[in-house]
């Protein structure tokens, strides 16, 4: 029997040749806009105990909140709870145009999201796990942060907001 | 030539499974606009309170009955029949599928009681430590289990074809249903070890908590190749039938399309990762290795998009079809198979585009978890698939149960209301997304959502209206061929399309199981190994259940 090749007409090849480099182009972009432009996506950070995550007292997310690290940078560690209430502690931060913030999200209960609206902060907030994202925000004005993974009963009420001032 | 016959208890077994598929179909369904117009402000949802206690369980029922029951009922039904017929060959053993068939139908049953009963309010991603009642994740369980019976019954019924016949190449149909049905066993495996290994245990009071990073990472390992499972099928029919239906057209390239479905065994499992690109337990080197090959992935359906176009032009040309594009018009419209398949691979050409932005690693940022995703997911499962089996079964069921199809015309309609209710609810869902709308949510009652949400918000109310009214066209169309009396005059011909090229002058290394699925399996190993690994290694089962629906 003779070796049997696959026939590919002409233009089907220049399709798979036009597919590939499509492909390899989308690639690069997305690549140089991690590794160049460093849009990254979340690491792991640290893993929590999600039973005691929020009453430990050496535990930061037993007392969340907006802390100043130095001038214009802030760490924002935010709990995430559907019990009682579907809820971000705290739920309403502020702080000045220019300034950095990291955010250190976690929940104590079931899975959250939590998305800043109007910037590239998305990401899922785990039970044990902690998500941590930083943005900087340039210009004034309220960015709400809500819930986007399915929590129970009250999980479309979910949300907080944070206020930029000039 | 007298086409080959299927048996009769065959072609009734074939049937059980569109039904099953058709009922789940119809009361999923009902749910699915319900959603939409609340989001438009129209909730319907408070007077069902006697039996849907909530919009997130109506979404439960919606995405359990829709995306999980009706496709993959339809789907081993498809895959059986393509199986015995391909093959020209009775089912080796059909007590075997038979079990596997009810096995799926007691999973179902057991399923969803829980989840009209408001015990199992958790979508159909289950993601823990939301915490169902245990019969939800044995029903589950028993659905998988009883697919892969059925499954192994089409094998042994494959084995015995190939022992009688060692050097024939495998019917185009039945080989692409084999390759679905062995894609869907080996990636299966992930759901079924976070069932079995945590899930259920946990919901039985057997083991205090679960690790919810590791139940995601199990749970996308078949989830995305999920996909694929529900989309040959329809990869299949566009390939090998639908040509012959559109204009008696001939399939471009036997060879490449074997080709590409290999492709799809060997790389739609090994880039589930790229559901969890803003998860925080999983490294970013997976996450971007795993985004690499969803970019690989796409390679098949290129390659699919082309042969298909290809075929049909050659069925348009064939009726006298000219032109760059003119062909298209020449193409059998009128039949309700052709046109609900030929809409489906259009809207498919969208929904492929906005996948390819969702696999794109960091722009999932602005992505991940917004309406854009259910907006995406309805151009194809929802259309491409669902439409395109929606248009088999038009030919389907006339061919399996001998009664006419009822109303041609209004299938017809049906196909077209389905697009453009789709091509408004859909449209809208992806800009809401970009605009920040958050899936899963009942947006008709959020605090947050801004006045300039409100006008799309309209649109996906609107666009369920015309997909309510295209579905209930569905049902009554399926209802009355069921029950026709008119018969049809013979036996309804199988469509098939020829190869262009006789597929025995193809190389023989297509037509080998061995290469491809070692491919398979050692991708899997070197893309999940290390990072399933370090995640088992690391294990903290610390998340009580809770039950807060």
């Amino acid at each position: 029997m003779s070796a049997q090749n696959i026939h590919i007409d002409s233009y089907e090849r220049n399709w798979m040749i036009f597919s590939f480099v499509l492909l390899v182009l989308f690639a690069t972009a997305v690549s140089v806009a991690a590794f160049g432009m460093g849009i990254e996506v979340p690491a792991p950070e640290q893993r929590v105990d999600p039973n005691t995550v929020a009453t430990d007292p050496n535990s930061p997310w037993s007392n969340p909140g907006l802390r100043e690290i130095s001038a214009g940078k802030y760490d924002a560690y935010i709990l995430a709870r559907a019990i009682p209430n579907w809820e971000y502690l705290p739920r309403e931060m502020t702080v000045p145009a220019g300034s950095s913030v990291s955010f250190y999200v976690t929940s104590s209960d079931v899975q959250h999201g939590f998305m800043i609206q109007n910037t590239n902060a998305n990401f899922m907030v785990l039970p044990g796990q902690v998500s941590k994202l930083t943005v900087t925000f340039d210009k004034a004005g309220t960015y709400n942060f809500i819930c986007t993974e399915f929590c129970g009963s009250g999980h479309g009420v979910m949300y907080g907001a944070i206020t930029v001032t000039p | 030539m007298k086409q080959y016959q299927v048996s009769a208890a065959e072609k009734k077994f074939i049937g059980s499974h569109i039904l099953v598929a058709v009922l789940a179909l119809a009361v999923g369904s009902f749910f699915g606009p319900l959603q939409a117009f609340e989001h438009a402000g129209w909730d319907f949802y408070i007077y069902l309170k006697p039996f849907i206690k909530s919009y997130y369980q109506g979404l439960t029922v919606h995405g359990v009955l829709n995306a999980l029951v009706w496709t993959t009922f339809f789907i081993m039904g498809f895959l059986t029949f393509n199986v015995i017929f391909g093959l020209k060959r009775p089912l080796k053993n059909i007590v075997l599928n038979k079990v596997g068939f009810w096995l799926m139908v007691v999973g179902v049953v057991a399923a969803a009681a829980p989840v009209l009963m408001n015990e199992a309010t958790v979508l159909f991603t289950f993601y823990p430590p939301l915490k169902a009642n245990p019969f939800f994740y044995l029903g589950l369980t028993l659905v998988v289990v009883g697919s892969w019976v059925e499954g192994w019954g089409l094998i042994i019924t494959y084995l015995g074809w190939r022992k009688e016949n060692p050097s024939e190449r495998t019917p185009f149909v039945a080989f692409a249903s084999l390759v679905t049905f062995v894609l869907w066993q080996i990636c299966t495996l992930g759901v079924a070890v976070e069932i079995l290994t945590m899930l259920l245990p946990w919901s039985l009071g057997l083991i205090e908590g679960v690790d919810p990073q590791l139940a995601r990472t199990y749970f996308w390992f078949t989830g995305h190749p999920l996909v694929y499972f529900w989309l040959l099928p329809a990869y299949i029919s566009w390939y090998a039938m639908l040509p012959k239906q559109a204009g008696n057209g001939k399939m471009f390239s036997d060879s490449l399309a074997r080709l590409s479905f290999w492709m799809f065994l060997v790389l739609s499992t090994p880039i589930g990762i790229h559901h969890q690109y803003v998860d925080p337990g999983v490294p970013p080197v997976w996450k971007f290795l795993h985004s690499m090959f969803t970019f690989g992935v796409f390679f098949p359906s290129m390659m699919t998009a082309f042969t298909v176009v290809a075929s049909l032009e050659h069925a348009g040309r064939k009726q006298g079809g000219k032109g760059a594009l003119a062909w298209i018009g020449k193409l059998n419209w009128s039949d309700p198979a052709v046109a609900s398949q030929l809409l489906a691979g259009i809207l498919f050409f969208f929904g492929g585009i906005g996948g390819l932005a969702n696999a794109s690693y960091n722009v999932n940022l602005v992505l991940h978890n917004t309406a854009f995703i259910p907006g995406h997911f309805h151009l194809t499962v929802s259309t491409a698939v669902t439409l395109s089996f929606m248009g088999i079964s038009y030919w389907l069921v006339p061919y399996l149960t001998g009664r006419k199809l009822w109303q041609p015309k209004w299938a017809t309609i049906q196909a077209w209301t389905w697009f453009v209710g789709m091509i408004i609810f859909s449209n809208s869902m992806h800009v809401l997304g970009l605009l920040g709308a958050p899936r899963r949510v009942p947006l008709g009652l959020a605090p947050y959502v801004p006045a300039e949400w409100n006008s799309r918000l309209f649109q996906v109310g609107l666009g369920g209206a015309i997909l309510f009214l295209s579905g209930a066209i569905y049902l009554v169309i399926m209802y009355m061929t069921a029950t026709n009396k008119q018969r049809v005059e013979s036996e309804v011909e199988v469509p098939i399309a020829e190869a262009m090229q006789d597929p025995a002058l193809g190389p023989a290394w297509l037509d080998r199981w061995a290469p491809w699925v070692y491919a398979a399996l050692g991708l899997i190993v070197l893309m999940y190994g290390p990072v399933l690994f370090d995640m088992i290694k690391n294990i903290a089962l610390t998340s009580p259940g809770f039950r807060v629906w």
